[in-house]
């Protein structure tokens, strides 16, 4: 076999991350985050960026480390604890700037730019103050009256003929990062849980994509861990690849691991002062990633 | 069967809700909605698609609050289908609402200014998406001028004030069916789509609901109490949906009767 081999390490992918870059993150709320990147990215230098992202404890880590100058967000939470507290302190003390989305129009914004279209039309979003928070967000007049080519159904009830829709523009990122359950040398990667999210079409939108995952494996043993469906990400997405077993904790990975709900309550906690913060922070964040995988499975 | 508790009361109101939907997904969101729901699945409408509360759709009546629960999985709907069933359009969601006025416009996003909010709340989810592309329903656990209010922080969900602006054809999908909150029951069928009080529950006055919201609602002169519900939709609730009595905690009864 020929496969590249795209294996890097951690600081390798947070080296590619330069000031005010934009930073597509991949999972759900606090669900497959790439949590081990993020705290690499949180030991670096790095500062000024606009994060997109289905937004969990990755948003508000970052905010709350003064790493970001903007996030383009639909929602940030942290599902069994709904509003995500550093987030929130951030947001209520003025200290980014943000872009508010719709959840389905921040979809079509990562599938405009993983198709290099520069917009795609959508419903969603007209009327609500997402038009009046983004002004910089155009509408269309379809440039249909009527089929072209005369389909008619006899049920359409006069579908779209002339209608003013939004044009989501495209969500074009220079860095995705995401976590996935099994990956090989190539970059090609699996999930293995119910949901595969956006991931794929984060690292479509992105210059460089890179992807941890809990394990890597033979190329030829995928299909013992799971469907030939779960075969999301293909390495034509994918710049670098990276081995980070329990990657996403505290963020759920199932069927890998759960949530880890202790450990999202004592996050959560350290948003109530600036001591708990420090705290949190000298624990945890200002360590290695082994020294952090040993605290949190002791 | 003993007296229903107001919660039993919100749950069939919200079944209620659901009902002439037919073979759509309703897809009501948290504890009490999702009751109410799967009750409307479980007497008359069963027709009703479900979803697991993750990435799939179930055809059986699953009980809330209750680890592990069966499944009878039909489909596969993780959250990109899910965006294809809301702009496809077979679905009738009922979302929360931090604030809702007399149009039905909703607020989850943030209160206070968008620039700099006083209190960041979730942001706007899917609301627009929603409400322009399939029916939304609201349920407001906590009725008062705070919820009910004259003018919305941040318009989340679009009302028929924001609908009528767009015009017949932009609007064509934006349908509020319901409201419904701990104190009553509301729609927007009145000539200009303003909120109309449909059914008090039984133990509250219009007096009451009238000073608990923070615009003119309109009071038909023949509004009567909510239903109760029927003995088969008591024991539905209470031994199939329900059975650890989730419901009393998010909509506590004011009576504080012990449920059966």
């Amino acid at each position: 076999m020929t496969a590249p081999d795209k294996r890097v390490t951690t600081d390798e992918i947070v080296g590619e991350i330069r000031d005010g870059m934009t930073v597509g993150i991949g999972g759900w709320g606090s669900r497959r985050k790439p949590m081990a990147l993020i705290r690499a990215l949180l030991r670096s230098s790095a500062k000024d960026l606009t994060i997109v992202s289905y937004g969990g404890p990755d948003v508000g880590l970052l905010c709350r480390a003064g790493k970001v100058a903007k996030v383009v967000y639909a929602f940030v939470s942290l599902d069994s604890i709904p509003l995500e507290p550093h987030f929130r302190n951030a947001r209520q003390s003025g200290a980014i700037a943000t872009t508010e989305l719709d959840e389905g129009m921040f979809l079509l914004g990562l599938q405009a730019a993983a198709w290099r279209v520069p917009f795609l039309p959508t419903r969603a979003g007209l009327g609500s103050d997402i038009e009046t928070a983004n002004p910089e967000i155009k509408t269309i007049e379809s440039p249909y009256t009527s089929s072209p080519w005369g389909l008619e159904p006899q049920a359409s009830g006069g579908r779209s003929t002339g209608e003013r829709l939004i044009a989501m523009p495209a969500l074009e990122l220079d860095i995705a990062l995401v976590h996935m359950h099994r990956g090989d040398r190539g970059g090609n990667a699996q999930y293995l849980n119910v949901d595969p999210y956006f991931d794929d079409l984060m690292c479509m939108a992105a210059t460089k994509s890179f992807v941890s995952v809990e394990r890597i494996v033979e190329t030829e043993d995928f299909l013992k861990e799971g469907p030939v469906q779960s075969l999301r990400i293909n390495r034509l997405m994918v710049t670098g690849v990276v081995e980070t077993p329990n990657g996403a904790h505290f963020t759920e990975c199932p069927p890998d691991y759960a949530r880890d709900e202790a450990f999202q309550k004592e996050y959560a906690a350290s948003a109530k002062s600036g001591e708990a913060w420090d705290a949190f922070r000298a624990k945890y964040l200002d360590v290695s990633e082994s020294d952090y995988q040993m605290l949190v499975q002791s | 069967m003993s007296t229903a508790t107001r919660s039993e009361v919100v749950a069939v109101a919200i079944a209620e809700s659901f009902r002439g939907d037919g073979e759509i997904l309703a897809n009501p969101i948290g504890n009490i909605p999702m009751i109410g729901g799967r009750l409307a699945k479980a007497t008359f409408e069963p027709l009703l698609l479900m979803t697991d509360g993750e990435a799939c759709l179930v055809e059986n009546i699953m009980p809330v609050g209750v680890a592990n629960p069966p499944k009878v999985i039909a489909s596969w709907n993780p959250y990109r289908s899910m965006f294809d069933i809301v702009w496809n359009g077979p679905r009738h969601v009922m979302m929360g609402a931090t604030q809702i006025d007399q149009y039905g416009n909703q607020n989850i996003a943030m209160l206070g200014a968008l620039a700099q909010p006083k209190t960041q709340l979730l942001g706007f989810r899917g609301a627009p998406g929603n409400t322009i592309n399939n029916k939304t329903s609201y349920f407001v656990p906590n009725h008062s001028t705070k919820s009910f209010v004259a003018k919305v922080d941040v318009v989340s969900g679009i009302g028929y004030d924001k609908a009528a602006e767009l015009g017949e054809q932009s609007a064509r999908f934006h349908c509020l069916p319901r409201v419904i909150s701990n104190l009553g029951v509301f729609d927007f069928e009145t000539p200009d789509h303003r909120m109309r009080l449909r059914s008090y529950h039984p133990g509250v006055t219009v007096d009451e609901i009238v000073a608990a919201t923070g615009f003119e609602l309109m009071i038909p002169s023949d509004v009567g109490e909510s239903r109760l519900p029927s003995d088969e939709e008591l024991r539905l609730i209470r031994e199939v949906i329900d059975p650890n009595c989730v419901r009393e905690q998010e909509v506590p009864n004011p009576q504080s009767t012990p449920p059966a």
